[in-house]
Parts: C-alpha cells; structure tokens; sequence
C-alpha cells in the first residue's frame, strides 16, 4: 500500500537543568494514503511535538535530535526551510486547538482564506474569493457568500474552526493534522467539526492524524491508534484492537481510567496510581513500569522495544504473556 | 429528592440579566434548584449556558436580577458584611485552571493556610498541623508543603486547591469545572478522592462540568441548563437512562464513547443556527428535530413538568409522549 507519511525514529529534545532531555523518544509509525489515525496520550507524552515535527514547526531550544520522516516518498527534515515551505499547506497542513488564537481578529475571515489560496497558487484575488466561498461551503458555512466578510469575533467557536479547516484545505493537502482541533468546542460542536473532517477525509481522500487526549473521539474517528507515553510511542493498532482488546498495560489502565456515562457509578473509577514522568526525570527501562501493576525486574532493567504482538505493535516485554491469562484485556 | 434529605442551600426563581447597549442578554432565566445535605447537585450545560452565573451567585459573587438565594437559613443579599464573611466559611469553591487559582508566589502551606489565616483561626501550631491534617486527606505529602506550585503537576495543584477550600470545614463546596482541566488518569484520581472526601465529611456539592460523563459519576441529581434555564432535572436515571428532553437526549447523543462498537445515534445532532430563538417559548425550538415546525413550542411559554417525584423538564413534547 502506498504510504502517504513515514516516520521513522524520530527523537525530540528539550534542555533541562540535568542536560538536554527527549520528550520524543525514537518514535517510528506509518499513516497510509487515505486511513484516519488517532494519537492518544495525556500532556506531556509528546503528542503534539510530534505533530508540530511533521509541520516542521521545531524551534529553538527544542530540537530535532535524529530521525527521518518521509512525506509521499520525500524526506522533509532535510529539506531546507525554503523548500519545505512549498510543502507546507500544500502537501501536509495542521489544525489547531484554539480557532480564536489561530486567525487573526481584526482581519475578515473571508481575506483569512484568500491570502492563504494566493500563498499556494498563483490566482487573482476575484478567482480566490471565489475559490473561498467554495470552501466555507464545503466546511457547511451557512450563507458563505455574506460570512465571508465577517470578522472572527462575529463568529462561535465551532464557526471559527470551520474557518480553520477551510484555511488549512485551501492548499489542498494529502496529509492533515488535527491537533486537540475539537478540544475547546462544546460536545454538540464538536460531534458536527468532527463529521465534517471525516466527510471531507472521504471526499478528499485526505490522510489524517488526529491526535486528542479523549479517547471517545478517538475510538469514534479513527481507523488505527496510536498510543504514547512520556515520549514514548507504546501501542500501535487498530481501534477495534485497541479498545476492545489492548495489550499494553498502560493501553488498559488508561481505559480504565475514563469517566464517561457507562462506567459503574458504584465503584471507584480504577485510576493509575502516581502521575506521568517528567521529561528530565524518567525511569529507566520501560517509562510505564513504576506505575503498571505488572512490572517485574527486567522491565526497570532494559527497555521494551515496540514489537508485533498480538497483531498489532507494543513495547511490552510481558505483552504476549499477560495477553493470554488476559490481565489486560 | 426524598423528603427525609435537609435542604442546605436553595435558589428560588434565579435571573441574571446582564445589558450592554441595546442588548440583554440572559444569563439565567427563572432557575430553581436546591443543594441538600451530603449529595451532589451537577449543573451540566454547554458553554454560555449559565453554569457558572449560578455558581458566581451561589457564592454571592454576583447579584441576581431577580429570585433569591437562602444558605444555611439566611438569604443572601439581605446579611451585613460580617454576616456574609462568617458565611462564606461554609461555602467554599475549587475552580477549574489547577494553575492561575493558587497564587503563585505562595507555597503550598501557605495557600492552604490562607483561609485559616483570613478567618484567624487558631494559632501557628495548630494551623500547621491543620495544614498537614489536609495535606494528607488530599493524598499529598509533608515534603509538598514547602513548594510552589509551579514545582508541582495540575493534578497536585487541584489536590492543593481542594485541601485549600476544605480548610475551614465548610458545608458546601462549589466544584466549577474542577476536573475539566485534569488528564484522563489524574481526573480519575481526583474524582475519586472527591468521592471519598463527601462521604468522610459529609460535604454538600454544587458540581458544574461540561462533561456528562464527570456529571454522571458524581452527581445524586443532574440539571441540564440550556440558555439560562433548566431543560430537565432528575436523578442520574432520570436524565441519562429516560431522557425527556430533546436538548438532553442531542447531548447524550454528542458525547464521543470509548468503544468503537458504540453505534452512534445522532440522528438527532443538535443543530447550531445564525440566528437563535429569543422570547418566553422554548428557546431550543429552532435546533429540535421535533419542536421545530410545532406551534405551541414557538408561541407558548413553557411551564415545568414534573413527571416523577424526581424527573421534572421544560417541554411541550417531550420524547415519548
């Protein structure tokens, strides 16, 4: 199958009191032409530095340690930034959380987009305005025709993020990335900003990386799922296997955790013990082993490498064992 | 809400009109509710729905424009300033950004202190070892009382906050939000602790969240507000499992479930318009799948249904009749 994006071991750092520190740690994964792939993981697990990597989007005194990562068969990390540039937003391009601070306020929407289309084809201001409207419809603007003069503020936040995904198709890319994109939305906006990137990910036959700490949209969005844990990627497969059957301690445990209205109200809600590692203070071997229950020496000894098990990729060196006597699933 | 529960707090025919130019907008719209002692009442809602308008109230932050509100037998709004000092120690609040409500230049000691100090509740001992009485009901440690919060995660920073609103021994607490910022293995944490912290102390909480899924770990009764009023109230079965309401049953419907198989069932998505109905009908009309084209939802002002002793709503067709 043709790959549209290719990572292979990327690894990203930070400086820290105790030296530079990874919060992306040899992080390797495949997202093929067309599928939905979503990246779930708490803050700090290196989520979005992930993402903002693919968008070549690392700045000082955060750095790209190692890695490569191929976007239709090209390495981009090596291109310079000129030449990346005519990737950005053509190629590959990036929703974002908050739609408020992603536009500017006191530019209309309309000219938002406009300059955008200009940035990526050389049209006139007329073919793009045209070409804009076409697209806020295509996001399910109502009266795309009048909204487009309108100015962020005039507009809810489900609108603005509309705007930002007209914005982000507008160079029409094969690779989108929605980071945290329905996170600040109200639930019933959120549910419509999420079918719209799916009708438009059909349509388009766009590739797309969700990444989101709420595993509901994710069981709901993608087709496989990405799993990380303090920079590390710990499972790797498809939703249904995910869900319904993980095989990462940590896959389990954070499913267990959630809270929402099917749970049982009676008991307590079986939470992780402790909190994520900081960056400059991980534990050697596995980074889950001092809060998984089913640690034993060897995992704090050397660390698990991510490895087929059970039809699907995880870094767990009991994955296969604990599996069977289903422990985890 | 059987009879043998003793109501600690109600809010009786609650508005909160906020104007700006020719606008009005309102924030509360005839809002009834009543917290009683050691349950939960969540307050679930979209934003700019008024949740956090009845909270501010609640606290006595904010005026209503109308309504009143009773705390422990006394109104609000009636009492001198000593008065409304002397009562605020049994209404306590834990806000939702773990970071912004802990001043930063304090340790952790002393933010948990603040309030004793506030209220000059005994002497330096017996605070401090109040101090670490809480410290450790939050699942915190001695060796934390010396830091600032930016040494510590979100979800310690919530514990601190917590520690901080029980200082006083309140009755009520007023949890606005106070998971919503926390990762999904923290939050479980802190919901838990929440849990076991009410059936300790006895606590009253007045809970808001945008979350059902938190709503409906938490709470004995559940209201869901939609554009200052109350659309529908009942017990955590009333609302999630007999849904009356087509605002409640879109919702519901919204929420994103871990479980792939979950056959998603919004046909009734809730529909968001340019231009949103205004009056005394029902303001849901123009994005409900069935109040749409009725009459008597655009023109007819609607009076609250009690159906149970339990489950009341704000529908002229509400879902199975």
């Amino acid at each position: 199958m043709k790959n549209s994006l290719i990572v292979k071991n990327l690894s990203i750092s930070v400086p820290s009191a105790k030296g530079r520190v990874a919060v992306v740690d040899n992080v390797s994964f495949e997202i093929p032409a067309g599928k939905k792939i979503g990246m779930v993981g708490e803050s700090g697990s290196g989520k979005s530095l992930t993402a903002y990597a693919l968008m070549r989007l690392i700045k000082d005194p955060v750095s790209i340690d190692g890695g490569e990562i191929f976007l239709d068969g090209r390495e981009i990390l090596g291109l310079s930034s000129k030449e990346f540039r005519l990737l950005r937003g053509n190629e590959i391009s990036m929703i974002y959380q908050d739609p408020m601070s992603a536009l500017n306020p006191i530019m209309r929407v309309g000219q938002q987009i406009i300059e955008s289309i200009q940035l990526h084809s050389p049209v006139s201001k007329s073919v793009a305005r045209k070409t804009a409207i076409d697209l806020l419809a295509s996001v399910g603007i109502p009266e795309p025709e009048s909204r487009i003069d309108s100015y962020p503020f005039e507009m809810s936040g489900g609108m603005l993020q509309r705007i930002v995904i007209a914005i982000a198709l507008s160079g029409e890319p094969k690779v989108l990335i929605a980071d945290e994109a329905t996170t600040a939305l109200d639930v019933t906006t959120q549910d419509r900003v999420l079918t719209l990137i799916d009708k438009l990910a059909a349509e388009r036959g766009l590739s797309v990386l969700l990444i989101t700490h709420d595993l509901g949209v994710a069981a709901q969005f993608s087709d496989d799922i990405m799993v990380m844990y303090a920079g590390k990627l710990v499972e790797n497969g498809s939703v249904d296997q995910i869900f319904s059957n993980p095989a990462h301690p940590y896959t389990k445990a954070l499913l267990d955790s959630r809270c929402d209205y099917t749970i049982d109200v009676n008991k307590p809600i079986r939470s992780i013990a402790g909190q994520p590692p900081r960056p400059d203070n991980r534990p050697s071997g596995c980074v889950f082993s001092p809060r998984c229950a089913h640690a034993e020496p060897r995992c704090s000894a050397s660390v698990p490498p991510l490895t087929s098990s059970q039809g699907r990729l995880t870094a767990c060196f009991r994955a296969d064992e604990l599996f069977q006597v289903g422990a985890v699933n | 809400m059987s009879t043998e529960l003793k109501v600690i707090a109600s809010a009786s025919g609650i508005s909160r009109i906020f104007r700006g130019g020719s606008n009005e907008v309102r924030a509360l719209d005839d809002v009834s509710f009543s917290l009683y002692e050691g349950k939960t009442l969540a307050l679930v809602g979209e934003s700019g729905s008024g949740k956090t308008t009845a909270a501010r109230i609640l606290l006595g932050l904010d005026t209503p424009s109308a309504g009143s509100v009773e705390i422990l037998g006394q109104t609000l709004g009636t009492l001198k300033h000593e008065e409304m000092r002397l009562l605020r120690r049994q209404i306590q609040v834990v806000q939702q950004d773990p970071f912004s409500q802990l001043n930063r230049r304090h340790s952790v000691q002393r933010i948990i202190e603040g309030p004793l100090l506030a209220f000059n509740v005994g002497d330096k001992e017996s605070r401090k070892k109040k101090v670490i009485e809480l410290l450790e009901a939050v699942g915190l440690e001695k060796e934390h009382l010396r830091r600032r919060p930016h040494e510590l995660s979100g979800g310690q920073c919530q514990r601190v906050a917590i520690a901080r609103a029980l200082a006083l021994d309140p009755k009520i607490v007023v949890l606005d939000e106070a998971v919503s910022a926390l990762d999904v293995s923290v939050r479980a944490q802190v919901l838990n602790l929440l849990r076991k912290l009410q059936q300790e102390r006895g606590l009253t909480y007045f809970f808001i969240t945008h979350d059902l899924g938190v709503a409906h770990y938490v709470a004995d009764e559940i209201a869901v507000m939609f554009r200052g009023r109350i659309v529908e109230r009942g017990t955590r079965e009333d609302v999630f499992e007999n849904s009356k309401h087509h605002y409640t049953i879109g919702l519901l419907a919204s929420v994103p479930l871990a479980n792939p198989q979950a056959v998603k069932s919004n046909n009734e998505q809730v529909q968001t318009l340019p231009s949103p109905a205004e009056g005394d009908a029902c303001l849901y009309r123009t994005r409900c799948a069935v109040g749409m084209d009725r009459l008597d939802c655009k023109s007819t002002t609607l009076t609250l249904t009690k159906g149970t002793a339990t489950h009341s709503w704000l529908c002229h067709s509400p879902q199975g009749s």
